[in-house]
């Protein structure tokens, strides 16, 4: 068998240094430790919804029941949620007179919605989901344009005053995964396409809103008792 | 010969972008150097499956035989052939169109560039430019 000329010779070398470069580079990628990332295709086991419809603030005996539908990378979401849930937590919530579920719809053109869904999820394994969600949206800008939005998440968990080693346990594992797929899902099939959307019995109301329009909704759904302010 | 070859080491490094995007996919790889956040967008996106495949698997594979076919291109028995550069022009020819779709998909429904796809675009139509040279500077077959 004839020797290869010079020229392939050489060729072959720069093939043989791509070749090694290459798998040097994702050997590297490989070996570093992985940071969290939560998938959007799971199966949804029963398991992942038994016993689960959102995260409940309120009595269960509040004659009104709003479920929103949200996303903690949207900038709606967040002014939502730092300026208007506070005023209705207080003149609706806490009275007794509306109970609000809050449900994962992360939209695929947020990279971090899932995870920071999933952190909250796993603040809420320990009691403390109202908080770190608060927490999240309140640092939305500077986690959203964060390389590692995760070690912010972590940051706040321990602001939060999480359990870290279980909170990380629970991060790794990608454990709520499939919730926050489920929650996705029953959102597409109730017709929520953006973020936030509310449903009122049934109904959807899509946009931008603010507590005195949620006052109004709720006082037309459920008339104050007379005397009451 | 050159052409045969340029089509050989930009495929080998296709194949090596696909597998970084697919080891990703797998959840191997953590997160994805991209910077912008627009990769884990479109890789995360149910747009990164076609027909129940990973995107980035049929890029492995895709860029596998682009190497192959460019490396069995350049032995000496084929190399004064014409029909491994037609060949050669044919897959590459499927690349582009994929990755045309691919880029229609991450400019007008994702509404997110990822910079790694970017790159895999730029390196399939590198290909395919490199393999109609090597199919114009081979013999015409001859007549029977």
């Amino acid at each position: 068998m004839a020797a290869p000329p010079v020229g392939m010779k050489r060729f072959y070398a720069i093939l043989g240094v791509v070749a090694v470069l290459g798998i040097g580079l994702l050997g590297y990628q490989l070996s570093k430790p992985a940071t969290v990332s939560i998938p959007a295709n799971v199966t949804i086991q029963p398991s992942d919804t038994a016993g689960f419809r959102g995260y409940v603030k309120g009595s269960d005996s509040a004659p009104v029941e709003i479920t929103e539908y949200a996303d903690y990378q949207c900038p709606f979401c967040q002014t939502f949620a730092t300026l208007q849930m506070p005023t209705i937590e207080e003149r609706l919530i806490k009275p007794g007179r509306l109970r609000w579920r809050y449900r994962d719809f992360p939209l695929q053109q947020h990279p971090y919605s899932r995870l920071a869904a999933h952190s909250a999820a796993c603040a809420d394994e320990q009691g403390k989901f109202w908080p770190m969600h608060e927490r999240i949206y309140e640092g939305q800008s500077e986690w959203a344009s964060a390389s590692d939005a995760g070690a912010i998440f972590r940051r706040y968990a321990g602001e939060t005053g999480l359990d870290l080693g279980r909170y990380d346990g629970c991060m790794k594992a990608g454990k709520y995964a499939g919730r926050i797929q489920a929650g996705y899902e029953e959102g597409v099939r109730a017709g929520v396409t953006s973020t936030p959307t509310l449903m009122v019995g049934g109904r959807l109301y899509q946009g931008r809103f603010d507590s005195d329009a949620i006052t109004r909704l709720v006082d037309s759904l459920a008339p104050r008792t007379a005397g009451a302010k | 010969m050159i052409y045969r070859m340029g089509a050989a080491l930009m495929s080998l490094t296709g194949l090596f972008v696909s597998a970084y995007l697919y080891l990703y996919k797998i959840g191997r790889i953590g997160t994805l150097a991209c910077g912008s956040g627009a990769c884990e967008a479109v890789q995360t996106s149910q747009w990164s499956r076609f027909a129940g495949v990973e995107v980035a698997l049929i890029g492995v594979m895709g860029y596998a035989l682009l190497f192959a076919v460019a490396l069995l291109a350049l032995q000496p028995a084929l190399a004064a052939r014409r029909w491994p550069a037609d060949l050669l022009t044919g897959l590459a020819a499927l690349g582009v169109a994929f990755t045309a779709y691919l880029t229609w998909l991450e400019l007008f429904v994702i509404h997110a560039i990822c910079r790694w796809c970017v790159g895999s675009a730029a390196i399939v139509v590198s290909v395919l430019v490199l393999a109609l040279l090597a199919r114009r500077g081979a013999p015409e077959p001859r007549a029977a």
